[in-house]
């Protein structure tokens, strides 16, 4: 069944084709089932691929299938080739595994609908995209996938673009990451001059055999990551992504939180041969990361709309990975990921079941004493929580905790301080919004006489998967403390990327782990204290330091920030140009052109007698002026 | 024998007066007339200046030309009919009616 690997991008992407073309005919639940049992089978292809490359063993080579060739021209060409390797069957795990329980969860979410069937094709069509952009085997390739990817995201963004609201937000995504884009293709264009050939192995191995100088490595790598910035959300072209929680919450969950916007750390990972030789880039990409994940906590410290705490959560995790890749440690980026994407679609997956239940609710302040109606939607975000917040033995305690003691063990320690911080402040928004929301006196905040009620079986049973998940995932990754070969996921990834370098000694690694364990219970604490034992100790809290509650309240003001240095400048500079020169210049040539020749044909008009005599009497004095012209 | 030369003088002059015929009259058929005679006059011209070297190409070409009159003026007395049919009129002066 490995052996055809390569249909697990086209099952979706087919799919996606019928409903685009034939779904407002379909029955809705054809629909719906169609594009799950699409994905559940590149699921099933999936795992049976991995297991093939894990019966290999380490060194095995990738699976790969040249479906066409698409590009030749000179000595460059490519080709729609996919593989099949170690990062890239990871990635499909997830996209596959996570994209199918979400399908499955929208079969309710979204079951009524007016276009239903429109948001299976998309999301159909965004796994496609996404599997293309995970199996690409040379980076013009995986550039589609990108651009795809990022397609769907501006479709399902503004998906109910009756709301301006929402059709604002996609635009603002996809805008945003044209910026990132244009550089992203500088880069690509870099890479295909100087090294002759789009695959990644020819590029990875570039900066060793010399075909790149080592400025044009860190060019190439910088132009990249400026790129990965717009797709992941980092700093400074973060600021769609809370936007885009106009989108429906599912949607939230597979692109905005789990797949799409960790592609950005996917394509570091991909390229790490290129990152690894360049210390200026990685540390790039390692500082951005570690400033975003301790800036983006901090404004969700104060956010009052959930979905919205969750999207600057999933800014700040991000970031964490871009630590990972920074400082070397590509499979902890990865690791991180892949438990990210479990613990953090299952929180917009029960925001979106809670949201739901509260018919459409998504103020936390009007929010509160959740825990006794719904008792599938609250353990299974608790658990959700816990594992993001770092509590020892679910996922996100392990993933976080290689991703810090490898910043650590390679001396990059003011990182590492930054990460531990974050950790503090993840710990602590995350539980202001347990506390918020699911304790606290009952607020009648649904429409009146209706109960908060737990939702059909479709929507619950991928909560619990994935809460499962979200637990135990971390045990494909512990640390080196429990034997040498306890961290799976890093001896599988560690044949794609190489062995990581650094080891600490056991007893500083112990130290590391309680120093993870102490941040996180801390944030626990604190938001234990302010939110629970005292509630109204943030309102004191925010009159004693108006200015710095106002500055996080109002998001550091960067979007405003932007709109004044960027947007209005260019709206009124655009405004300008239309006065100025098209009203004047540009329409003025093309009507003075046209006045021109009307004249013109008026003036020449008189020839025009209509009498055959001056017509004959004209080519008469022509005969006379041409021969004679001949004779003399 | 009478000299070439005297052709090609006459050849001229019916040249002229079809150029004179076509200005001074005003209906479509002297003038039609007109422009036959100043088609034969250029045959007349050919033959005299061919007399000269003596050779039979141009004769031969002439024998064409004259075919292909004959269809011309054929077509030519065709239109003009037509013209008259439709308005009862062959004056060039009242066929202006391609004046811009």
């Amino acid at each position: 069944m490995a052996r055809y690997f390569w249909l697990i991008p086209l099952l979706p992407g087919a799919s996606a084709f019928v409903l685009l073309l034939f779904g407002r005919r379909l029955a809705r639940r054809w629909v719906a089932w169609q594009a799950s049992a699409s994905v559940f089978l590149s699921f099933t292809l999936t795992v049976a691929a991995l297991a093939k490359l894990t019966a290999a063993g380490g060194g095995a080579a990738p699976l790969s299938k040249t479906l066409l060739s698409w590009i030749v021209s000179g000595s460059f060409s490519a080709s729609v080739a996919f593989a099949f390797d170690e990062i890239a069957a990871v990635m499909a795990v997830v996209v596959t595994g996570v994209g199918f329980l979400i399908h499955v969860y929208s079969t309710a979410y979204m079951a009524d609908d007016r276009a239903h069937f429109r948001y299976f094709a998309f999301l159909n069509l965004f796994t496609f995209f996404m599997l293309v952009l995970v199996m690409a085997s040379d980076i013009v390739l995986m550039f589609v996938g990108w651009e795809g990817v990022g397609l769907c995201s501006y479709l399902l963004i503004g998906f109910w673009f009756d709301r301006p609201a929402a059709s604002k937000a996609g635009l603002k995504a996809f805008l945003v990451n044209r910026v990132g884009d244009a550089a992203f293709i500088i880069g690509i264009l870099f890479l295909l001059a100087n090294v002759g050939s789009s695959s990644f192995a020819a590029i990875n191995a570039a900066p060793g055999s010399g075909l790149l100088a080592p400025g044009l490595v860190t060019l190439a790598a910088i132009l990249l990551f400026v790129g990965a910035t717009g797709k992941s959300a980092q700093i400074p072209l973060y600021i769609w992504l809370p936007d885009a929680m106009e989108g429906p919450t599912p949607v939230s969950a597979l692109i905005h939180a789990a797949t799409m916007v960790t592609a950005g750390v996917y394509m570091v990972c991909r390229l790490s041969g290129l990152y690894a030789a360049s210390i200026t880039a990685s540390a790039v990409v390692a500082w951005v990361g570690a400033i975003t994940a301790v800036f983006a906590a901090t404004i969700a410290l104060v956010q009052n709309d959930i979905k919205r705490v969750l999207a600057y959560s999933t800014i700040s995790q991000i970031g964490y990975m871009f630590i990972g890749c920074g400082v070397g440690a590509y499979a902890a980026g990865i690791f991180h990921l892949v438990t990210h994407a479990f613990f953090k679609s299952l929180l917009f997956l029960a925001a979106g079941s809670l949201i739901h239940a509260l018919g459409g609710e998504q103020d936390m302040r009007r929010m509160g004493g959740l825990k006794k109606p719904l008792p599938v939607t609250f353990p299974v975000f608790l658990v959700g929580a816990l594992a993001i917040s770092g509590i020892p033995f679910l996922s996100g305690f392990f993933s976080k905790d290689a991703i810090l003691t490898s910043a650590f063990a390679g001396g990059h320690h003011v990182l590492y301080g930054l990460g531990l911080a974050g950790a503090v402040l993840t710990a602590f928004y995350m539980f202001r919004l347990v506390y918020m929301t699911f304790y606290g006196e009952e607020k009648a905040s649904c429409e009146p006489g209706a109960h908060p009620h737990e939702p059909p079986r479709a929507m619950t049973i991928p909560l619990v998967i994935l809460a499962v998940l979200s637990a135990l995932s971390g045990l494909i990754g512990l640390p080196v403390l429990f034997g040498d070969r306890a961290n799976l996921i890093g001896r599988f990834l560690g044949n794609a990327f190489g062995s990581a370098a650094h080891h600490l000694a056991p007893s500083t690694e112990a130290v590391l782990v309680v120093a993870a364990t102490l941040s996180a219970l801390l944030g626990i604490g604190l938001a234990f204290r302010f939110y629970r034992r005292f509630p109204d100790a943030p309102a004191r809290l925010s009159r004693r330091f108006p200015a710095i509650y106002r500055l996080l309240a109002g998001k550091y003001y960067v979007d405003e920030a932007y709109d004044a240095a960027l947007v209005r400048p260019i709206i009124r500079g655009s405004e300008w140009v239309h006065r100025h020169f098209d009203l004047k210049v540009v329409d003025g040539a093309l009507n003075g052109s046209a006045a021109a020749a009307g004249l013109a044909g008026k003036g020449l008009n008189i020839l025009q007698s209509g009498l055959l005599r001056d017509y004959a009497l004209a080519f008469l004095m022509g005969a006379v002026f041409f021969l004679g012209f001949l004779l003399l | 024998m009478i000299p070439p030369a005297a052709f090609f003088v006459l050849a001229v002059v019916l040249f002229v007066l079809g150029i004179v015929a076509f200005f001074v009259k005003k209906d479509l058929l002297t003038q039609f007339m007109a422009v036959e005679i100043m088609l034969n006059a250029g045959n007349l011209a050919l033959l005299a200046l061919a007399k000269a070297p003596g050779r039979a190409d141009a004769q031969a070409l002439v024998l064409f030309v004259i075919t292909v009159a004959a269809a011309e003026a054929v077509i030519g007395l065709a239109i003009i009919v037509l013209v008259f049919r439709q308005r009862k009129s062959i004056r060039t002066d009242d066929l202006k009616d391609l004046k811009g």
